[in-house]
């Protein structure tokens, strides 16, 4: 009897302890969504018209080009680069003259920010699209003479062929500064600079701390990749090429 | 023996099912075992379509139409099944560039989504640019971290949300990545952003005391690791305690499998990312019972 309802007890006991589900067992795996699983039809057939849609914008023929831009193509300056920094400075100053009666003077853009080559043909909206596949819009600067400084340095330090317009910098071999203009006049410390860049390294990306210097800053509203698809339409054909503006001595 | 062969298979499967004489003596206490299976996403970045067969490291992968295909085959196995997005679904393909996001979260609640956070991309189009899209998503956003009161996103997020699947109560909380100097401020507007591992502490002990949630998730987009201080999802899991799975994003980091990392009290909690661009699918199973152990610290991972 005694050991019956001592049995009674831990059984009640037993009870509320579980009205709580715990995890026993867990099992974790990653399921790859492969070629060989077919779509589901319904969502196949709602996505179609969004999907012609944009193939057709994106076949768009707005320039022809007759030779491949990849970035590749230079140590300093790329062909594909000088495309990009020019269309820039090209179609950006007049808005930014309207708005504040000033004029860019520089244009500078990141390496890693050319997303992709264009091969030689015709230029499409996919072209620029996958070249310029982010939001980022065109913003210009106001940096004194001594942050423009601090960005000459930033570009001979990272030796790499960071998109620029409206400076010519020639370095000698033990990375000296050879040639430094901006727009073909040198570079006055107490001077103010209008610096064309894009939102992302306005706030310091890619480690472009100079422009956080900025006294003041514009946005022009205007997205980069829409800049590039209004630049390819306005040329029938495109021929950037690869110069002097920023180089080492060898 | 034969009792001590008991013990063994319980410890192993956690399966109480057919106890016998003890399971008809106490009045209900063989309760039968559950299976919960989370299925999820990150990074999707409008990659609606598989990518092309020519593709250098993904050929033919992906689509949104497979993905469905597989979500549905899951399902019909156990459907007792939540589908989770930790964010980043916006941006990557024109697809975004020319609807805003709205095909994305059309697709989504097609898939039955049952919840998304956000991710600094999600904030592409400015924070308007979110909330114009938000009537296409027929499934919530969470996220705990992010003050969005002086936002027009005001009493739009959720910062977590109770799930009841086979009665087991399944409580997912969202953390996102700190916006300044990711995402411009003229997107973000006055969205503040709060420590997310404080965040998290406090939404934990109110999923487990107060709403008696069973299983913790934490769906972010924080990251999986970095080499400098930046809140991770592995500093998240070993500063916290009571949290199941965090399922992270952001970082675009695919794991052979999932992580199992140990928490502050020293408990197994498991970590999954999977890639970017659906790509993948993450699938964490949870087989729960009544034996009384407690959280994933006692139980069998298996990845
Ligand atoms: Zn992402």
């Amino acid at each position: 009897m005694k050991r019956y309802l001592l049995f009674l007890l831990l059984t009640a006991g037993a009870c509320k302890f579980n009205d709580n589900y715990t995890p026993a067992r867990i099992e974790g795996k990653q399921l790859e969504i492969t070629p060989d699983i077919p779509a589901n039809d319904s969502l196949e057939n709602f996505i179609t018209p969004y999907k012609e849609h944009i193939n057709k914008e994106m076949e768009e023929v707005l320039a022809y080009l007759p030779y491949n831009l990849s970035k590749s193509d230079g140590r300093y300056n790329t062909a594909i680069g000088n495309l990009m920094a020019d269309a820039l400075i090209e179609l950006s100053n007049p808005i930014f003259n309207k708005r504040t009666g000033e004029n860019i003077d520089i244009v500078l853009l990141n390496y890693g920010g050319i997303r992709s080559s264009i091969a030689k043909g015709d230029v499409t909206t996919r072209s620029a699209f996958q070249v310029m596949p982010f939001e980022n819009e065109v913003v210009v600067a106001a940096l004194k003479g001594e942050a423009v400084r601090e960005m000459i340095h930033y570009l001979i330090d990272s030796g790499t062929a960071h998109p620029v317009a409206g400076i010519e910098l020639q370095l000698e071999k033990d990375n000296s500064i050879k040639k430094v203009l901006i727009q073909g006049k040198p570079l006055e410390d107490s001077a103010t600079y209008y610096v064309a860049t894009n939102d992302y390294l306005l706030e310091g990306g890619d480690s472009m701390n100079f422009f956080l210097k900025a006294e003041e800053a514009t946005n022009l509203d205007y997205k980069i990749r829409n800049l590039l698809i209004d630049y390819f339409k306005a040329k029938d054909t495109l021929n950037p090429v690869r110069d002097q503006r920023f180089i080492k001595v060898e | 023996m034969e009792r001590r062969k008991f013990i063994q298979s319980t410890a192993a499967a956690g399966a109480l099912a057919g106890i016998g004489s003890l399971g008809l003596l106490s009045f209900t206490a063989a309760k039968k075992p559950k299976h919960i299976t989370i299925l999820h996403t990150n990074d999707v970045h409008s990659h609606i379509e598989p990518f092309d067969n020519g593709h250098a490291q993904y050929p033919g992968m992906g689509g949104a139409a497979r993905r469905y295909t597989l979500i549905n085959q899951i399902r019909q196995e156990n459907p007792h099944t939540l589908l989770l997005d930790a964010g980043d679904i916006f941006q990557g393909t024109p697809y975004f560039n020319y609807y805003g996001g709205e095909l994305e979260f059309k697709l989504m609640s097609k898939m039955r989504y049952d919840a998304a956070t956000i991710g600094n991309h999600d904030f592409d189009n400015g924070i308007d640019g979110l909330l114009a899209q938000l009537p296409h998503a027929k499934f919530p956003f969470i996220n705990a971290n992010y003050n969005f009161d002086n936002t027009v996103l005001e009493g739009r997020i959720k910062p977590y949300q109770v799930f009841v699947r086979d009665g087991i109560k399944i409580g997912v909380f969202g953390v996102g990545i700190e916006l300044k100097g990711l995402v411009a401020k003229k997107h973000y507007k006055e969205t503040e952003y709060h420590n997310p591992i404080d965040t998290a502490k406090t939404i934990v002990k109110q999923l487990r005391e107060e709403e008696k949630c069973e299983l913790v998730i934490c769906l972010s987009h924080l990251g999986y690791e970095y080499r400098d201080d930046k809140v991770s999802d592995q500093k998240l899991a070993a500063a916290t305690k009571d949290i199941d799975l965090i399922i992270g994003g952001h970082t675009h980091t695919f794991l052979p499998k999932p992580t199992v990392a140990l928490n502050a009290i020293g408990e197994k909690v498991l970590i999954n990312q999977v890639g970017w661009a659906g790509v993948n699918i993450g699938r964490i199973d949870f087989y729960l019972d009544s034996s009384g152990k407690k959280n994933g610290g006692g139980a069998a991972i298996i990845v």
